[in-house]
């Protein structure tokens, strides 16, 4: 299939029109030694029904969807009302590109401008920016503006951040002069204040720590905050399950500087891992160091109000080398598909999802951990997911409740081999309460 | 015309926008103590379906797209997104998989992003990809820290990365970001980068070179095998940027003259939309020398069978969580199965003929500062307007506005004072070129008969000029609670 809109006789005329002989030589600055002078070996061209058979076959090729699925971990699978996908397909809002110039862009600029307020709302931080790539980057890009805010050289993260959240900090913070550091979890699944009040001082930006955390339990952001304050740190709290928002208090009202995670639950798919949506928020005095593109509220010559993509001069179009990051779009169509399904659940559907959601895992935690020889690995208060000790070897436990279609949740001793036999559930609204009994029956046979 | 609103300006309590099943599982009254629970949400709407439609649905129709017209911003290779990869990318099989799935769950997934390694890797001529790039920038980064990463195994990162002058501001950036000084190798006269000048600031003390080819001024660098030359023959790698890489797919490949390492924008050349600023991906390429620092995981083929592979030692580590914008890798993977090998040739052709086109018909008209051979697009400026008019690209752009057609890039490149940066995509028909071309002819015409319609423009969409200076002196970012 072609997508060239040109016929024959137009490439003819224009070709004259432009002065040369043939297609070829239109690359004539291309010195003869550079160029490719065969065929790319590449599959023939498919015609468009020959292309969705062929991918038809290959998406037959996951068998994902034949499982019920108890995974989370950074990815959640949560009901998508029918209207975010009717609204987001919409043309306009596929097809543009970042809103430069804003008389033609005002439906992505007002979006945007709804989104960030949405944020703000959220995580009672007093601003937000368009938007990140994702939960991870975001978490890195949180601890790079410590940096800057706080000119210190170490930073402290708490080890039940998620694992890739941690690996992506120290990536993108490796050759930055910025020490990572980890601090432990208790028994209860939140972090150690001792631990934290040890390792934290005058050198530190700040903790960042992630509520709930890898293990499902809400951490005590507040206790733990004012640690971090004590020495004039920064408190980052990152947030991998968005919908958590929706029923637990506003960070910014526990003490959080920034607030950075991961949006995907607001009307994403899980995506095999992306796009998601990276989001960020924070007070408002940190507003010069905040990366990212940045929606503003402004008028037109005539006093209409409206908006505009806003602070450049932190960007890398103007700053070049010195800007807060290299940042040069934002995830728009997801943070769209966020914006729609948030303002469609609005205030009383997000706090029932939510709510659902912590009754459902809660009671499927007392369903799983009565069988015998299992128990929660943790005391905490958890949100949507909760980690199980098995009595044996969780990845053959797990093969086992697979062969009975059910994928029980992610084994967690690749990532944390101080928790072997173990794996980290999730339940959200999607699962019934048929299928965590089923999930219950199947352990019991699976460890009998 | 209609004022839409904020959806916070129009929510009352007791709406409705949403429904979802009864709990099912038994009340348990102690389900969430302990736990420490908002009393609200401030703000946050309550309104129904139908204005929720309604609100997106007219916000909509207040953009600009690529569906509407030609979208000529430079360098961001505005062309038509066939609507069969969106629907493929919206398959539940491919979209409702989870990225922490055991492997035998997801081999289409990793088959997918096997296949489209390899695809990649033929179009430009690299050893290998990674996908896990969210976008350029990101791509960029990892670009820079794939070059560290190797200067490192052999001792020393080294201080410097030299960056021309025409480059778009990520690179610095990225260079910035990878723990480098910045360089800067200034332009010559045909807008390239000259030889000489680069030998002399070519030291073992750097890195690499961040080379764009076509640069940001659609030209191509005809010194790129000498230019690598120079690059290598100081221990040195050169990074090529791929924003640009609509001009050569087919036609040339940047492995083969040279480049070390490249980043691709899949939302550019490969057609995935744009989104209104995203999702993107940033694929990067590398020589054989950079394999072994790649992002993990990598996608592993044993036999019939894809796996992941984490155990790889010498990987710069990850740079996001799981593997990279897979959807729109979906979608861009699509895209080249749909085109074959003749059509990705032929995308470059057309596109660089289309671009042509419109410099013919512009050329005297505006000033073309660099008037080298042009690829994919053409970098034209306002300078015949503003010396006889006092008329600047801002004024030609939001006049363009009127005249049907999203503005040229003006932001940079940064040589070029004024610039219109006009890409027009090879997917444009002769029509709408003519179109455009008659209507910069008219501004042009304007410009010198009554500079005040440019100077007012645009006058016929939905807001008028905006005050950029107020809302940066002055920054709103969110709602301010007040119903308007």
């Amino acid at each position: 299939m072609s997508y060239i809109a040109l016929s024959g006789q137009d490439q003819k005329e224009m070709l004259a029109r432009v002065g040369a002989a043939s297609v070829d030589d239109l690359f004539c600055c291309i010195p003869e030694d550079s160029r490719l002078r065969r065929d790319l070996d590449l599959p023939a061209a498919m015609t468009e029904p020959e292309l969705l058979r062929h991918m038809e076959t290959v998406a037959g090729r996951n068998t994902y969807g034949r499982y019920r699925s108890f995974l989370g971990g950074g990815a959640y699978h949560h009901y998508i009302p029918t209207v975010v996908d009717s609204l987001s397909a919409r043309t306009e809002f596929v097809s543009p590109y970042t809103p430069y110039q804003p008389e033609v862009s005002q439906g992505t600029l007002q979006v945007i401008f709804e989104y960030q307020t949405l944020i703000c709302r959220l995580t009672g931080m007093d601003i937000a920016n368009a938007s990140l790539y994702d939960g991870a980057s975001a978490a890195a890009e949180a601890a790079l503006m410590a940096q800057r805010l706080t000119h210190r050289g170490r930073i402290l993260v708490a080890r039940s951040l998620h694992p890739q959240y941690r690996e992506t900090i120290r990536t993108l913070t490796k050759n930055l002069a910025l020490a990572v550091e980890e601090v432990g979890f208790g028994d209860c699944g939140g972090l150690k204040s001792a631990e934290l009040r040890e390792k934290m001082g005058p050198d530190v930006c700040g903790l960042i720590l992630q509520s709930p955390n890898m293990f499902g339990v809400v951490e005590d952001l507040a206790a733990l905050a004012a640690i971090v304050h004590e020495h004039k740190g920064l408190m980052i709290t990152a947030v991998a399950e968005g919908l958590s928002l929706g029923i637990l208090e506003a960070p910014g009202k526990l003490g959080a500087d920034i607030v950075c995670g991961e949006a995907q639950s607001f009307g994403l798919p899980t995506s095999f891992g992306g796009p998601g949506l990276g989001f960020m928020g924070c007070k408002k005095e940190f507003l010069r160091q905040l990366p990212g593109r940045i929606c503003g509220q402004t008028k037109d010559v005539e006093g209409k109000r409206g908006f505009v993509l806003t602070l450049s001069t932190r960007e890398q179009h103007i700053r070049r080398e010195k800007a807060t990051s290299n940042i040069c779009s934002n995830q728009g169509w997801c943070a769209l598909r966020a914006t729609i399904y948030l303002e469609s659940v609005g205030q009383t559907g997000l706090r029932e999802i939510a709510d659902q959601n912590i009754r459902k895992a809660v009671y499927a935690a007392g369903r799983l951990a009565a069988v015998p020889g299992v128990k929660l690995r943790f005391s905490g208060r958890t949100f949507n997911e909760f980690v199980l000790v098995l009595p044996k070897d969780a990845a053959s436990a797990a093969k086992s409740l697979q062969a009975k279609g059910i994928l029980p949740g992610l084994e967690l001793a690749p990532f944390y081999p101080e928790l072997p036999n173990t794996l980290l559930v999730c339940v959200t609204e999607v699962r019934t309460k048929e299928e965590i009994d089923g999930f219950a029956a199947a352990l019991e046979e699976v460890l009998r | 015309m209609i004022r839409e609103p904020l959806i916070f300006e129009i929510s009352d309590p007791g709406k409705k926008g949403y429904s979802i099943p009864k709990l099912d599982v038994p009340a348990d009254p102690s389900a969430l103590e302990g736990l420490p629970l908002r009393a609200d949400i401030p703000d946050f709407p309550q309104v129904s379906e139908v204005e929720v439609v309604r609100h997106f649905t007219r916000l909509s129709q207040q953009n600009y797209c690529v569906d509407l017209g030609l979208y000529p911003l430079g360098s961001c290779t505005m062309k038509y997104n066939p609507k069969v990869n969106d629907r493929i990318a919206s398959f539940p099989a491919f979209a409702d998989t989870h990225p922490l799935a055991p492997a035998g769950m997801v081999q289409g997934n990793l088959e997918i992003l096997h296949r489209m390694e390899k695809l990649l890797s033929e179009i430009t001529g690299f050893d290998a990809f990674t996908l896990q790039p969210s976008a350029g920038a990101q791509g960029e980064l990892v670009g820079i820290m794939l070059v560290r990463a190797y200067h490192e195994s052999k001792g020393i990162p080294r201080r410097y990365v030299l960056i021309p002058d025409s480059a778009h501001g990520t690179n610095p950036s990225s260079a910035h970001l990878s723990g480098y000084e910045v360089k800067e190798i200034k332009s010559n006269a045909s807008g390239r980068i000259d030889p000489a000048v680069l030998e002399q600031a070519m030291t073992d003390e750097v890195a690499a070179l961040m080379v764009t080819n076509p640069n940001t001024l659609g030209v191509f660098e005809s010194d790129i095998c000498l230019i690598a030359e120079i690059v290598h023959a100081k221990g040195g790698l050169l990074y090529m940027d791929g924003a640009n890489m609509n001009a050569l797919a087919g036609v040339a490949r940047p492995g083969d003259f040279g480049v070390d390492v490249l980043h691709l924008n899949l939302h550019k050349t490969f057609s995935t939309p744009h989104g209104g600023g995203g999702p993107g991906s940033g694929p990067v390429g590398v020589k054989k020398i950079l394999e072994p620092f790649l992002p993990v995981p990598v996608v592993a083929k044993k036999g019939e069978a894809y796996a992941l592979d984490f155990d790889r030692p010498a990987s710069i580590g990850r740079v996001r969580s799981f593997f990279g914008n897979y959807l729109v890798v979906l979608k861009a993977m699509a895209y080249i199965l749909s085109l074959g090998p003749k059509g990705v040739r032929e995308m470059a052709e057309i596109a660089v003929l289309n671009a042509n086109y419109i410099r013919k018909g512009l050329e005297g008209v505006y000033d073309l500062q660099y008037d080298t051979a042009s690829m994919h697009e053409v970098v034209f400026s306002d300078k015949i307007q503003k010396e006889a008019y006092g008329i600047t690209n801002l004024d030609i752009a939001k006049r363009l506005i009127d005249h049907g057609f999203h503005p040229p890039t003006m932001s940079f490149p940064l040589i070029v004072h004024g610039a219109l940066m006009i890409e027009p995509t090879e997917t444009e028909s002769r029509r709408d070129l003519d179109l455009f071309i008659e209507a910069m002819r008219t501004i042009a015409r304007e410009a010198a008969e009554n500079p005040a319609v440019l100077k007012e423009a645009p006058h016929h969409t939905y807001v008028r000029r905006l005050d950029e200076t107020a809302a940066a002196r002055n920054p709103i970012v969110a709602w301010d609670g007040r119903k308007a």
